[in-house]
């Protein structure tokens, strides 16, 4: 075992980069986005992107945005739920940089094989997203268009990490626990301790996230 | 004319080479002069004789001082210092008298000896206390603040003294005959120390040859106070802003100085006519000024005469202090400046627990204020003069009140050493100092440019402090309620005086190109902490002010003209939103071209003969056009980047 450091050293390297598109247009009334982009930002190997203080006027730049896709390998959006989709600057970032020919189409394959999934903070109740409930759909059926498109551009789809009635979340003290899961679960797709083909198979990826997350590997186990 | 310029020669040797030493080694600028003056006095005897005419001289830097600190203050902060002011101050002068007065009156002299005797140990030195108070930048800690009120209220009591003293004449002196008196203070003044001469000087000055008021009876006396305090004030509020307007209108920096000097040495004239402290009335002047649109040019203007003036000052109590006879009564000497200090400390250390001051700032207020001041000099001679005080005891007296300010940086150096790091211990961090903020954001040039971005950051709730040298826009900005400061924003002291270094942004909106290049500069090489904003006229304009240093230039008509054309574009006809992404494509282009052409651009050579920068502006010209092409074909161009449908037949390759 005399090149035992060398292994460890590959083994301890990010396996995955991952970044975090964060949207929120009012940061400073924020009580639940503002510390889980804080969170993110402290991961190594996350590379957090506050969209609406980078393009304050929505003059997306189109290259640069295609660079940062090409330079990591798991693609998070990270936002409030605003009118069952994404806040407005998210949906004008995918219409600019998911160009044809580079995230779709026959010579578009930028993104083949990365992964994407969506961290949201919904105002509702859990219990309001099932077809009983005042918002009639599941949290992971209302976001179907980011997994079609997902699919169109080749990427693994996972469901949201989605945290609810985010509107008296700091009053319950759910924020602390809740920021705790976001940086396990950034760190486990870092080091390819999450187990991505069940997690693609849940209604949320928090729903059990101690049973998808393997504890962190052993150098021996290389 | 040859012994002026040899006196001046060392004078300023002394303050050169002393005061940077001093410095260098913590103990602060005012020791470093005291020094100097010991040097060149007592020690090398190069001056003599002519330190008291210096000192009565010198006096004005404490005036103008009193001034700064006057413009500093506005009336409002005056007004919510008055419980300090009375309560702390009053009762420091009250006490400290009373207690030496009983001490003194216990070592053998008569009871009114002893009581002239304290009142004049009551005083501090005014000078040397908010002189290193400043430089040391304690002035807006609470300590300090208490210190400035007592110092300020000493300075309104040396008035009732001035007609205490004479009351409390020992009959078996004022035997002797009063001319002898004066003769006795004249000697006094001779054989213990120049200073003290001059302030006999002063006094005699005050009372025979330049006093209105000798004669007059208590009412009429008290009326001519009011009258000339009312006309300092009102003067001070009516008179002074069309004059200086009208003075800043002739565009003759010199004059306004010569102006703001007026200002001061006519207020102390005045007040010296009326038996009045000249410092007082200056400082009451000052009060006055502090709201109007000159303070930061009075500031700069009187500042460097303050400065040096009061260096002055302090050379000369240095070199008032005669070797010969500290030699021959040391001890006594010291005991007396040691147990005077202490008792002076002991009051003021029983006054911070009384009005509850914070620790650390009860500490400065006590090592501040034990030591007796410059008043005592004059009241000292004052005293010599009416009978009050035997010539031989207020030789050593005078001694005293010197050694006493001497000692005073030391007691601020002690503060610095062992209170300060002592207070950090306790808390595990510097304690919150209550710091007055100034502006953090200072706009230089307030025309049409600098006027919309000081609207916006005051509405956005940032604190600016706004530099304009037209006095009619400041007048006007003024009278819209928009805080604005006459004076020249290229002269480094009015931007020291307007907060630069507190600032976090500097926006450069000024007209004249050249000027604003150099103030970048300057800024840039000064505080290269300060995050510059810098208006630029043009092109070359802007690489000019990146080059010395602006964070951000910005082209003052570029993004009016591109909504000119984006107006005509709609006008035409096209869609608004069309437009739009045009607009936008062209400006990515053109300030790609401006990072592009930077690169090539030399401010040394002639645009006509830099051929390759010439050639790349012909491309980029080029370039430009094609960007705007939008509708030709199904072209990927800049402008239709965003927003691109699709390939016709793309659904083909997707199934």
């Amino acid at each position: 075992m005399s090149n035992a450091p060398l292994l460890r050293s590959v083994a301890d390297a990010p396996v995955r980069r991952i970044l975090v598109l964060f949207a929120h247009p009012s940061l400073e009334r924020s009580e639940a986005n503002r510390p889980l982009a804080e969170a993110a930002g402290a991961v190594d190997g996350v590379t957090l992107v506050d969209l609406y203080a980078e393009y304050p006027a929505f003059e997306i730049d189109v290259d640069r945005e295609q660079a940062r896709l090409l330079a990591h390998d798991v693609l998070c959006f990270l936002h409030p739920l605003y009118w069952y989709s994404t806040p407005a600057i998210l949906k004008e970032w995918q219409d600019l940089v998911l160009e044809h020919g580079f995230a779709y189409g026959s010579e578009g394959t930028a993104l083949c094989g990365k992964l994407f999934f969506s961290a949201l903070t919904a105002g509702g109740a859990e219990a309001a997203y099932c077809a009983e409930g005042y918002n009639h759909f599941a949290i992971r059926e209302l976001l179907r268009p980011l997994e079609q498109t997902a699919m169109l551009c080749g990427m693994t789809y996972l469901p949201p990490f989605a945290l609810f009635g985010a509107r008296t979340a700091v009053e319950e003290g759910r924020i602390a626990a809740h920021a705790a899961d976001w940086t396990r679960l950034l760190e486990a797709l870092r080091d390819d301790r999450l187990d991505i083909a069940r997690a693609a198979t849940l209604p949320r990826l928090n729903t059990a996230i101690d049973a998808l997350i393997r504890s962190p590997a052993r150098s021996d186990e290389v | 004319m040859d012994g002026v310029l040899f006196d001046l020669f060392v004078y300023l040797c002394a303050a050169v080479v002393a005061v940077p030493v001093a410095k260098r080694l913590g103990l602060g600028s005012v020791l470093g002069y005291l020094i100097a003056g010991i040097v060149i006095g007592p020690m090398l005897g190069i001056v003599g004789a002519e330190t008291e005419q210096l000192q009565h001289f010198a006096e004005l830097g404490v005036v103008m001082m009193l001034f700064l600190v006057g413009l500093e203050l506005r009336p409002q902060l005056l007004w919510d210092m008055r419980a300090r002011l009375l309560g702390l101050g009053g009762l420091q002068v009250l006490a400290t008298a009373l207690l030496i007065a009983a001490l003194a009156w216990l070592m053998g002299p008569d009871w009114r000896t002893a009581m002239a005797i304290g009142l004049i140990m009551a005083l501090s030195s005014t000078a040397i206390v908010l002189q290193t108070l400043n430089e040391k930048g304690l002035t807006r800690t609470e300590g300090g603040r208490a210190s400035f009120s007592v110092l300020l209220f000493q300075d309104i009591a040396v008035i009732p003294m001035l007609a205490l003293i004479p009351l409390l004449a020992l009959p078996e002196l004022l035997a002797h005959g009063g001319a002898e008196g004066v003769a006795a203070a004249a000697d006094v003044g001779n054989a213990a120390s120049p200073a003290h001469a001059a302030a006999g000087h002063a006094a005699d000055d005050a009372r025979a040859s330049l006093s209105l008021v000798a004669g007059l009876d208590g009412w009429v006396y008290a009326l001519v106070v009011l009258g000339a305090v009312a006309f300092v004030v009102l003067g001070g509020h009516f008179l002074t802003r069309p004059l200086f307007r009208f003075i800043a209108q002739s565009r003759l920096r010199e004059i306004f100085t010569a102006a703001a000097l007026l200002l001061v040495v006519g207020i102390a004239l005045l007040m010296t006519l009326v038996d009045l402290s000249p410092a007082l009335g200056t400082f009451l002047a000052g009060v006055v000024l502090a709201d109007s649109e000159f303070r930061h040019e009075l500031e700069s203007d009187i500042e460097p005469f303050k400065g040096l003036l009061l260096g002055l000052f302090f050379i000369t109590v240095g070199a008032g202090i005669d070797f010969g006879v500290l030699a021959a009564d040391l001890l006594l000497l010291l005991g007396l400046t040691l147990g005077i200090m202490a008792i002076k400390g002991a009051v003021l250390l029983g006054l911070t627990r009384l009005f509850q001051l914070p620790t650390g700032d009860g500490w400065l207020f006590t090592l501040a204020l034990a030591q007796a001041g410059e008043f005592g000099f004059v009241l000292l001679a004052f005293s010599v003069q009416n009978s009050v005080i035997p010539p031989d005891l207020a030789e050593l007296l005078s001694l005293v009140v010197a050694l006493s300010m001497l000692l005073t940086p030391a007691l601020f150096i002690a503060y610095e050493r062992w209170v300060m790091p002592r207070l950090r211990g306790a808390d595990g961090a510097a304690p919150a100092d209550e710091i007055d903020r100034q502006g953090t954001v200072v706009i230089a040039g307030i025309g049409r440019f600098g006027q919309i971005v000081n609207r916006m950051l005051v509405a956005a709730g940032v604190r600016t402090v706004v530099l304009d040298h037209e006095a009619g826009i400041v007048e006007r900005m003024r009278h819209i309620g928009i805080q604005s400061f006459y004076g020249d924003a290229s002269r480094p002291d009015l931007l020291h005086a307007a907060g630069i270094e507190d600032a976090t942004v500097f926006v450069v909106a000024i007209d004249d190109r050249d000027r604003a290049v150099q103030l970048v500069e300057y800024v840039r090489r000064d505080y290269p902490k300060v995050h510059i904003i810098a208006r630029a006229y043009d092109v070359n304009h802007l690489y000019l002010l990146r080059k010395a240093g602006a964070d951000q230039a910005l082209r003052e008509v570029f993004e009016s003209s591109l909504k000119t054309g984006a107006a005509v574009l709609r006008a035409l006809g096209e869609h608004p939103f069309k437009v739009e992404k045009m607009r936008r494509a062209f400006r990515q282009h053109d300030e790609q071209g401006l990072e592009q052409l930077y690169e090539l651009w030399d401010e040394h050579v002639e645009l006509s003969k830099n051929r390759a920068l010439l050639e790349l502006v012909r491309a980029r010209t080029e370039s430009e056009q094609g960007v705007m092409a939008t509708d030709r074909a199904d072209l990927h161009d800049r402008s239709e980047r965003g927003w691109t449908p699709p390939p016709r037949h793309y659904q083909d390759e997707l199934e």
